[in-house]
């Protein structure tokens, strides 16, 4: 028996293996050789259309946001937002999305909104390549496809709504503390991991922000990097203040090192004398604002973000725009943004919180 | 199926079960006309009708296409675990299966490899994965349920070691075509196609073989299966092997057909396939059940969510609904038994 089995067991691998071989009866494909090989048929976008900025935006426009997964606050307010500007331009749309928000999972929704006919599906995209077939299916169908929050594939999407410009998150944090310190100061940053693409890109723009004239009486002493582990973040915070006597302000534009820096300083006796800011969330930072230990923070408008995208499904569904570099779109109340390089749409400078607008906002 | 019952009916004798309605009593009288199978198949009808009159979209051959496709991993996975369920065995580790061979498949890819051998060599290690469950539960006789429990961590934990957080995409057009292109002239699906053929060689082999009739043996009475001279070990080694590779397979067509190979692809797909069996009335102690039955639980499952999605139900209440069919799945038949139990005895 033992030595049957393993015998028959390896006669049926390799039976598969010559039915998979048989399948896949053409020669060695690599991953060189298929992108050597000419690109697939081009994406089967909607007709040569041409943008009439002058077109007015069409009535009862179905549109639908498919936010990463249901249920989670944040997405939530975004989608809301979107839904609430589609009653200004006298849309219809409604929030659909699966519990998990694994790569697959949004792919039979995007089916379905196409079978029920959208005119445009907004996505924050789980996974950039695995959303990438359906959503072509559904714009050979004329259906629009806007991306917000996170991006799909740009080949599969006729705009992205990008809520953080590395530049402007950048420079605009360095701006926030110099108008809390007069300017004047030794400041420190609290990053995540020493490796995250994004924080260092950020770091590169505030150190050349910092360079800048209005800003010479500013000085960087340090960059603590507190792993985005909330334990590490407040003991790396605790080290920057007892190192630099003299520091005058942090920026942690991270919301895991904020909120760990915050909860240090609440309960020191640095509270009230050394500034934090940085990128974080209204609901890990409320306490913090209420008790006065930070005055300001930043982070996108997540309103904002959705009201900008619903705009931008209605133009393009409107034929306002088509999505082409250089064209302009009029997002209500938000007035005009031009569409960047690879259909990229910038929502604008961070959005600050301070004791005044918090309680506006829960996420 | 008739043969079945003949077989493991002297089994019953030989040592009768205290509680076990056995498989003898159960597709007789009333009970043959209340088979599981059967309403699974009406229900799937009920479902198909009504969803082609309530939503417009639905019947329409591109969704169909669409939410066939959708089921081809979870059919294709399904076989084997039908074979295994009417064995009195599962496997839980097949979705972690799926995403190793993923996994694999994308840092093959990247690290240059052809896919002419990256799709046979990780069918092969998903044939090894299913070789490990089937040693450590015929071997060491340990219960299949916490054997691929741990395994199931396992696996999922390798596909991490071997992809991490990357995701691989841009694999080649005529594979992953192969994956979403229908059979021209059908909303057929070439990866449901091929399920259409595995289908019929497994109830073929599940139905009318020896070998069949030995899972349901073994199923319903394993001691008196191997006194029988069935050689029950063997078998459910064989049947753990022909799971692992099937799930890996399942895998190749998951990657190439989001065209994404990530190692948390297919998460808790194993639940969806056990619900499709059991929905399909397979007893989940062994020795009961028919390949029909799990093919309409398959298709009920995912055409009915399908039709919920048309109709803006939330993910939420699909939950809700696929959990009360499995648990009437399970229920019915075993409330059917207990009303001819009660009938046959005289009152007391």
């Amino acid at each position: 028996m033992v030595t049957k089995a393993p015998r028959r067991m390896a006669s049926a691998v390799v039976a598969a293996s010559l039915l998979v071989l048989g399948l896949a009866a053409c020669g060695g494909t690599t991953k060189d050789s298929a992108a050597s090989a000419p690109p697939a048929a081009a994406p089967a976008s909607s007709a040569p259309a041409k943008a009439d900025p002058n077109a007015p935006i069409k009535e009862g426009l179905k549109i639908a946001f498919l936010p990463k997964q249901i249920n989670n606050p944040y997405e939530t307010i975004v989608d809301k937002a979107g839904i609430e500007a589609a009653a200004e331009y006298k849309g219809e749309a409604k929030e659909v999305g699966p519990s998990d928000a694994s790569a697959s999972s949004q792919v039979s929704y995007i089916n379905t909104l196409t079978q029920q006919g959208h005119d445009a599906i907004l996505i924050a995209a789980n996974d950039a390549n695995a959303v990438c077939g359906p959503l072509q299916q559904a714009r050979a169908k004329g259906i629009k496809i806007v991306a917000y929050d996170s991006d799909a594939s740009k080949d599969c999407r006729d705009l992205f709504i990008n809520q953080a410009n590395s530049e402007e998150i950048g420079r605009s944090q360095v701006k926030l503390l110099a108008d809390m310190i007069d300017h004047k100061g030794e400041i420190a940053i609290l990053s995540a991991t020493a490796n995250a693409t994004n924080q260092n890109t950020w770091i590169e723009f505030m150190k050349d922000e910092l360079t800048k004239p209005e800003y010479k009486d500013m000085k960087l002493v340090k960059v603590a990097y507190g792993d985005d582990d909330d334990q590490k973040s407040f003991q790396e915070t605790q080290g920057l203040l007892q190192a630099y006597p003299d520091l005058k302000g942090i920026i942690s534009p991270t919301t895991v090192g904020i909120s760990a820096g915050a909860r240090y300083i609440s309960g020191s006796k640095y509270k009230g004398k050394v500034v934090l800011t940085g990128l974080g969330t209204p609901n890990q930072m409320r306490q913090f604002v209420k008790d006065k230990t930070v005055q300001k923070f930043a982070l996108w408008n997540p309103k904002d973000l959705g009201y900008l995208a619903s705009y931008a499904a209605a133009a393009l569904a409107s034929g306002q725009i088509t999505g082409a570099e250089g064209e302009v779109l009029k997002a209500g109340k938000l007035g005009e943004r031009t569409i960047g390089k690879d259909g990229e749409i910038i929502l604008g400078p961070p959005f600050t919180f301070d004791a005044a607008n918090i309680d506006q906002f829960d996420f | 199926m008739s043969e079945t019952t003949s077989e493991a009916a002297p089994a019953q004798k030989a040592s009768p079960g205290p509680d076990a309605p056995g498989p003898g009593t159960s597709r007789r009288g009333v009970g043959h006309l209340l088979r599981w199978d059967v309403l699974v198949t009406a229900l799937l009808l009920v479902v198909f009708l009504g969803g082609s009159l309530t939503s417009p979209s639905f019947a329409s051959a591109g969704n169909l296409s669409f939410a066939l496709g959708d089921l081809g991993e979870i059919a294709l996975i399904a076989l084997a675990m039908t074979m295994l369920v009417v064995a009195a065995e599962v496997d839980l580790s097949v979705a972690s299966v799926l995403g190793l061979s993923s996994a694999l498949v994308g840092s093959l890819w990247d690290a240059g490899w052809s896919i002419e051998t990256i799709i046979p060599l990780v069918i092969v290690v998903g044939a090894v994965c299913g070789l490990v469950n089937g040693l450590l539960v015929t071997r060491l006789g340990l219960p299949s349920l916490a054997v691929t429990i741990g395994t199931m961590a396992l696996y999922r934990g390798l596909a991490y070691v071997v992809l991490g957080d990357r995701a691989i995409a841009e694999f080649p057009q005529q594979y992953a075509s192969l994956a979403v292109d229908d059979v021209p002239g059908t909303p057929i699906p070439y990866p449901v196609a091929l399920f259409v053929v595995l289908a019929v060689v497994t109830a073929i082999v599940l139905h009318s073989t020896g070998f069949g009739r030995s899972l349901f043996a073994i199923g319903s009475q394993e001691e008196a299966a191997f006194f029988a001279g069935i050689r029950v070990k063997r078998i459910k080694l064989v049947l753990f092997v022909l799971s692992g590779t099937i799930a890996a397979f399942a895998g190749v067509i998951f990657t190439l057909r989001y065209g994404s190979a990530r190692a948390d692809n297919g998460v808790g797909i194993e639940l969806a396939v056990i619900a499709a069996v059991l929905i399909g009335g397979v007893d989940f102690d062994g020795g009961k059940g028919t390949l029909g039955g799990v093919i309409a639980g398959v298709l009920l499952i995912g055409l009915l969510r399908n039709l919920l999605m048309l109709n803006d139900v939330t993910t939420e209440i699909q939950s809700v609904v696929t959990g009360l069919l499995l648990i009437v799945s399970v229920l019915t038949p075993r409330l059917a038994a207990v009303i001819r139990q009660r009938r046959r005895l005289p009152a007391p």
